[in-house]
């Protein structure tokens, strides 16, 4: 039973970065049909914005303060860089869906380049606080306070993209955009700049999860490939979620982060099998675009 | 501005088919201008071309603006009030959410919005998807009339909508008409009766008839031009 509690944890735990990697990609392909493959540079990116600020900051300001700077450094870093991505390459491609795969895939490659050769392909160590690498006592279990950091960042970002969807006026006009983006316009609404907005928010929260995945499940190293890893499961969570569905992403998030404990340890631990967590998440999404192809909170094509 | 429209030679292409065949017609501001025509003849795309929404090639002048190159928010912001044929309202919003999103200016006029159709202020927290035929109508029009616009671009106010609700949104037409310049697409001939003081005919994506509303009360040219009966 201890044992099942703490995989269910850490599956919530990897369920609160899969949906902090997938909520943006969602977004951008919701509003903008744009199928951005550059999401996976923007956690990379992110990660990399991270260690840099926690390795160059005086370490006099303790460790504790330098790795709230380098996540906030992160986040800021993934934003940045979306937001450069779409005002340069994205802007002159819409509705060329072709284009916009390959100069996103492009730019992944490139940039993923750039970063091996500047920083070395091998990984990089982040230096972070004692706390995060220690587990907390509750009720006879040990859980990693790490666990709490990325659950933490997964609930305040999710509460957040409520609020900010639901009651600013950008985050009606982006979902109106969603919905009907020809409308918005004859409103007299300049969609251009929610397109914008929105790729910076994606990137942010694509470099938040690129921080926080390499702070909880990497052993805090930071590599250049670590971001194409990690989007390939932003992506089937988007699919099982449904495109342009937040909640939906929450919801796919957190049964692809449980099922994958549960599987690499009931199937996985017994058998050796160690792919099995991965396996069993692409079954559920055969499943799951065998009986509800739109996905769980998909609106009708 | 003796005009609040004027369009010369007006083509438009959409998937291979020549929608529009170098239309001119003038609206000239104040009171209501009918376009009619028979269905698919291009009076939608009219519309659609004006604000900017299908490519175009030709003039197109707006409140004393050269619009053919603008993007559609520019244009609307010189100061249009657009219902579309479907309503278009967002299904995923709540009305007050699509109320809010069409706000412009300091000068939204929810008082006046809310006294034409009080039911969008019972049912502000309602998402417009769960809406009637009739009342998603009501929002689509609210959220023209929200803004004071001198312009007004309506297209089939009464499509679909039970006899009661057409004459309900004549009437909101009407006083709207009397401080904007509507231009209005419209089949129901009553409707434009009552409203137009001029109408141009389509057909075949070219301009066959230009005159007075009153032009209607001769059955001969109602049957020639739109092939319906005059006593409609």
């Amino acid at each position: 039973m201890n044992i099942f509690l703490v995989l269910t944890f850490s599956g919530v735990a990897l369920g609160a970065i899969y949906f902090l990697a997938a909520s943006g990609l969602s977004l951008i392909y919701g509003l903008m049909d744009v199928l951005n493959f550059a999401h996976g540079l923007f956690m990379t990116l992110g990660a990399y914005a991270g260690y840099e600020v926690a390795t160059r900051l005086p370490s006099s300001l303790g460790a504790p303060t330098l790795i709230i700077l380098a996540i906030i450094g992160a986040t800021l870093g993934g934003g940045l860089a979306a937001g450069i991505t779409e005002l340069i390459l994205i802007r002159p491609l819409y509705g060329k869906p072709i284009s916009q795969i390959l100069i996103t895939i492009g730019l992944d490659l490139a940039v993923v380049g750039l970063l091996m050769g500047g920083f070395g392909s091998t990984a990089l160590q982040i230096p972070v606080p004692l706390w995060l690498i220690e587990p907390t006592h509750i009720g006879g279990l040990y859980l990693p306070n790490a666990n709490f950091l990325a659950i933490g960042g997964g609930a305040v970002v999710l509460a957040g993209l409520e609020w900010f969807l639901s009651r600013t006026r950008y985050g009606i006009i982006i979902r109106a955009g969603v919905e009907n983006r020809e409308m918005v316009r004859a409103l007299g609404i300049d969609v251009g700049r929610a397109f914008t907005l929105v790729f910076v928010i994606g990137g942010a929260m694509a470099g938040l999860a690129g921080m926080l995945y390499s702070i909880v499940f990497s052993g805090d190293l930071v590599s250049p490939s670590q971001g194409d890893s990690l989007l390939i499961f932003a992506f089937i969570v988007v699919v099982i979620g449904g495109l342009g569905s937040i909640r939906g992403s929450a919801v796919a998030a957190l049964v692809v982060g449980l099922l994958q404990e549960y599987t690499s340890f009931y199937i996985g631990g017994h058998s050796g099998w160690a792919q099995i967590g991965d396996l069993s998440t692409v079954l559920l999404l055969a499943v799951v675009l065998e009986i509800r192809p739109r996905g769980l909170f998909g609106r009708v094509a | 501005m003796t005009n609040a429209i004027e369009i010369s030679d007006l083509h438009v292409t959409i998937a291979g088919s020549h929608v529009l065949q170098g239309i001119s017609l003038i609206v000239p501001s104040g009171g209501v201008t009918a376009i009619l025509g028979r269905n698919g003849v291009g009076k939608t795309t009219t519309l659609r071309a004006i604000l900017g929404l299908v490519a175009s090639s030709g003039q197109i002048k707006v409140l004393d603006h050269e619009v053919s190159s603008w993007p559609t928010h520019r244009i609307v912001q010189l100061g249009i009030g657009y219902v579309p044929e479907d309503r278009d309202v967002f299904s995923g919003l709540t009305v007050e959410q699509n109320l809010r999103l069409a706000e412009s200016s300091a000068t939204v006029q929810y008082d006046e919005v809310f006294s034409l159709f009080p039911e969008l202020k019972k049912r502000g927290r309602q998402r417009a998807g769960t809406l009637s035929g009739g009342q998603q109508q009501m929002l689509s029009i609210a959220r023209a009339l929200l803004n004071s616009r001198p312009l007004l671009l309506v297209d089939e106010p009464s499509k679909g909508l039970a006899p009661k609700l057409v004459g309900e949104f004549a009437g909101v037409l009407e006083r709207a008409a009397e401080h904007s310049t509507v231009l209005l697409v419209e089949q129901n001939l009553s409707v434009v009766r009552r409203l137009a003081q001029r109408i141009v005919v389509l057909d075949h994506g070219e301009v066959v008839h230009r005159g007075e509303a009153r032009d209607l009360d001769d059955p001969t040219l109602v049957r020639q031009l739109l092939g319906v009966a005059g006593a409609a």
